[in-house]
């Protein structure tokens, strides 16, 4: 599963990486998001990955045992990072069409390289 | 308590987001009871940054926990004041002050929402400079970001829109970078608290040590990419030219944030009893710092735009700060916090005059100002003509932006009598002072020698500048408003006063440094608080 996971995070990243270098403004934000998925997908993964570990410990007898449990704050970390970045990945999006509006165009550089 | 701040240590992050949420409940129409909601809380953030200020400086130095949520320090959020917080505190305050009553003169009417935007601009970075956690961080950066994208936005235009675009997509990467930072470290350490860290670097074995350093490093690319280091730093020039003026003045402390964060991070991190790599990554921090500033004054020589000009001097600031943190070395970073006071206030003051100049300043004078040079074109006044009055009137208007320009070039550039040069004057004294490596002698020789030649450059693109801004014959009389004149004229005496009581200044700051690279009271005070019944507010016990 760590194989996986870890292919994963890195098959996000360079597809990111790879976008947010390129001259148009969709790839770039395209390129945001799949880093901010692949960077959600690494703080999880920091909490270490374990299969049937809740990460909230109930209030019964018996419950005593942490190693039963997964690290809940990675996961609230993940949490928070999810709702920041959807945030402002939005407000990427308001600017980069204000920008395609202003210019005329929809290079990073707000006008089209020489032929 | 020990009659410590109590409460009052909350107050620079809940005030802003009260006044903000208040402007937006009030909307946009009651422009001037917005006003007076701002300005009422960045002077009230002002006087609680001042009492700060005098509570942090104590004998003891004294540092104040807060602990928002009333959970012991390592599982809360806990906000710590000290002396270096408390003076970040209030330059923000003296320069939200100076830049709110600026706006007061048009910019607050260019667009939608400029005070709220403003009043959270100053929550994050109120919160960044107080915070003690590393996710705590995180957020009031991004608190601070996303105010600051709006407010670099505001007024709208192509030029803004482009340089915004840049900004927003290179500070998004930045907080990824961030949270891959955080997340390594606490995969590795298991806690996010920064004295908590402390506590825990040393018990790290080689394996966790190796992905502690690594976390580290990748959370001071970050600060590297918010302080404008070199080669992160490509987005600044043109964002600060072209954004209003009263956001470029608050802006001028938006690098100093990223500055401050690697400050305390590596200081409680690494600067202890840390284990095998003490002050892990210093010497890239110098190499690092000195080639910002050399570019930064290169930048300087080369730009053709005034506000460019004064973002470059951002930069190399941030250059030789970094720089001389790099060096480690005790005696160089109390005159360095001075600098950074100094230049943070002139690069304020610096960009509320720029807009003074620019905008009675006919389109593209600018852009011949290096053209008439470059092509020896001369003034476009006949020099065979002779002029036809002896002496020239002077209008007030032009008298006082002359004034203020000779002022903030001489601050920015180090010259005497003002602060600027005290404190590039005490930093360079400290430079000859001894030291111990021969690393710390080589850096020490070359930060002097880039001190200096920026200083230089300095003087030579902004005497340059004034020539053809001040000099030339095709301006109009200047118009200008009184909220738009004082502001200018109050971060100035702000310099003046930083010169005159120069000694208490810097024994406060010798004193900040001194703390820095003891980071043990800071550790100390966080593990004293570790009590869950205790009541919030308490300092050391």
């Amino acid at each position: 599963m760590e194989l996986a996971y870890a292919l994963a995070i890195g098959v996000l990243t360079g597809a990111g990486v790879w976008l947010l270098l390129r001259p148009r403004t969709f790839q770039v934000i395209m390129g945001l998001s799949m880093l901010s998925y692949a960077v959600n997908l690494f703080i999880f993964g920091m909490g270490r990955l374990r299969v049937d570990r809740p990460p909230i410990v109930p209030d019964i007898e018996g419950a005593g045992d942490p190693g039963m449990y997964a690290d809940p704050l990675p996961q609230a970390l993940v949490l928070t990072a999810i709702v920041i970045g959807f945030a402002t990945t939005a407000l990427f999006l308001v600017v980069l069409l204000a920008a395609r509006g202003l210019t005329g165009t929809d290079h990073v550089d707000g006008r089209e390289p020489n032929p | 308590m020990n009659g410590g701040p109590g409460h009052w240590t909350i107050v620079p992050i809940a005030l802003p987001l009260v006044a903000g949420a208040a402007m937006l409940l009030l909307g946009e129409s009651r422009r001037r009871a917005r006003a007076a909601i701002g300005l009422g809380s960045a002077l009230a953030l002002l006087a609680v940054a001042a009492f700060l200020l005098r509570s942090a400086g104590g004998p003891e130095g004294e540092i104040a926990i807060y602990l928002p949520g009333n959970w012991p320090p390592p599982f809360g959020i806990a906000l710590a004041v000290d002396r270096l917080s408390a003076v970040m505190l209030t330059l923000t305050a003296l320069l939200a002050v100076a830049s709110l009553v600026f706006s007061l003169g048009r910019w607050d009417r260019a667009g939608v929402h400029f005070q709220p935007l403003f009043q959270f601009q100053l929550m994050g970075l109120n919160g960044a400079f107080m915070t003690a956690d590393l996710f705590n961080l995180f957020v009031f950066f991004e608190v601070l970001l996303v105010a600051s994208y709006g407010l670099a936005l505001h007024g709208s235009g192509t030029g803004r829109v482009r340089a915004s675009l840049h900004y927003i997509a290179v500070n998004l990467a930045a907080s990824f970078t961030f949270l891959i930072g955080v997340s390594l470290i606490y995969g590795a350490a298991g806690t996010l608290n920064l004295a908590d860290l402390a506590l825990r670097i040393p018990a790290l074995d080689d394996h966790r040590r190796t992905l502690f350093d690594a976390g580290a490093a990748v959370l001071a690319l970050t600060f590297l990419v918010k302080a404008a280091a070199w080669p992160l730093n490509f987005w600044l020039p043109r964002l600060y030219a072209v954004s209003a003026a009263p956001v470029a003045a608050l802006f001028a402390i938006m690098t100093k944030v990223g500055i401050y964060a690697l400050l305390r991070i590596w200081s409680v991190m690494f600067g202890g009893a840390s284990g095998p790599t003490p002050w892990f990554g210093l010497d890239w921090l110098l190499a690092i710092g000195l080639a910002t500033a050399t570019l930064g004054a290169m930048g300087l020589l080369a730009s053709q735009h005034l506000g460019r000009q004064v973002a470059y001097s951002v930069i190399v600031t941030s250059g030789t700060l970094l720089a001389a943190f790099g060096l480690g070395r005790e005696a160089v970073m109390g005159p360095a916090l001075f600098y950074l006071v100094s230049s943070t206030l002139a690069a304020g003051a610096f960009f509320l005059v720029v807009e003074l100049v620019e905008r009675n300043r006919s389109f593209g004078a600018d852009m011949l100002a290096i053209t008439f040079e470059a092509f020896e074109l001369g003034d476009e006044q006949d020099p065979d003509r002779p002029d036809e009055v002896v002496g020239v009137a002077i209008p007030m208007a032009t008298a006082f932006l002359g004034l203020s320009f000779v002022t903030c070039a001489l601050l920015v550039a180090g010259l005497p009598p003002l602060s600027g040069f005290l404190a590039k004057f005490a930093m360079l004294s400290a430079l000859l002072g001894p030291v111990q490596t021969a690393t710390a002698t080589t850096g020490s020789w070359l930060l002097l020698a880039v001190v200096i030649l920026s200083g230089l450059a300095g003087v030579v693109a902004f005497a340059r500048s004034g020539i053809r801004g001040f000099w030339a014959s095709d301006r109009g009389v200047p118009r200008l408003a009184l909220a738009e004149a004082a502001p200018v004229v109050a971060l100035l005496l702000l310099c003046a006063v930083l010169a005159v009581q120069a000694g208490p200044v810097m024994r406060y700051l010798d004193d900040a440094a001194r703390a820095l690279y003891r980071p043990q009271q800071y550790i100390d005070a966080m593990s004293a608080v570790a009590v869950p019944d205790r009541p919030p507010g308490g300092g050391t016990p």
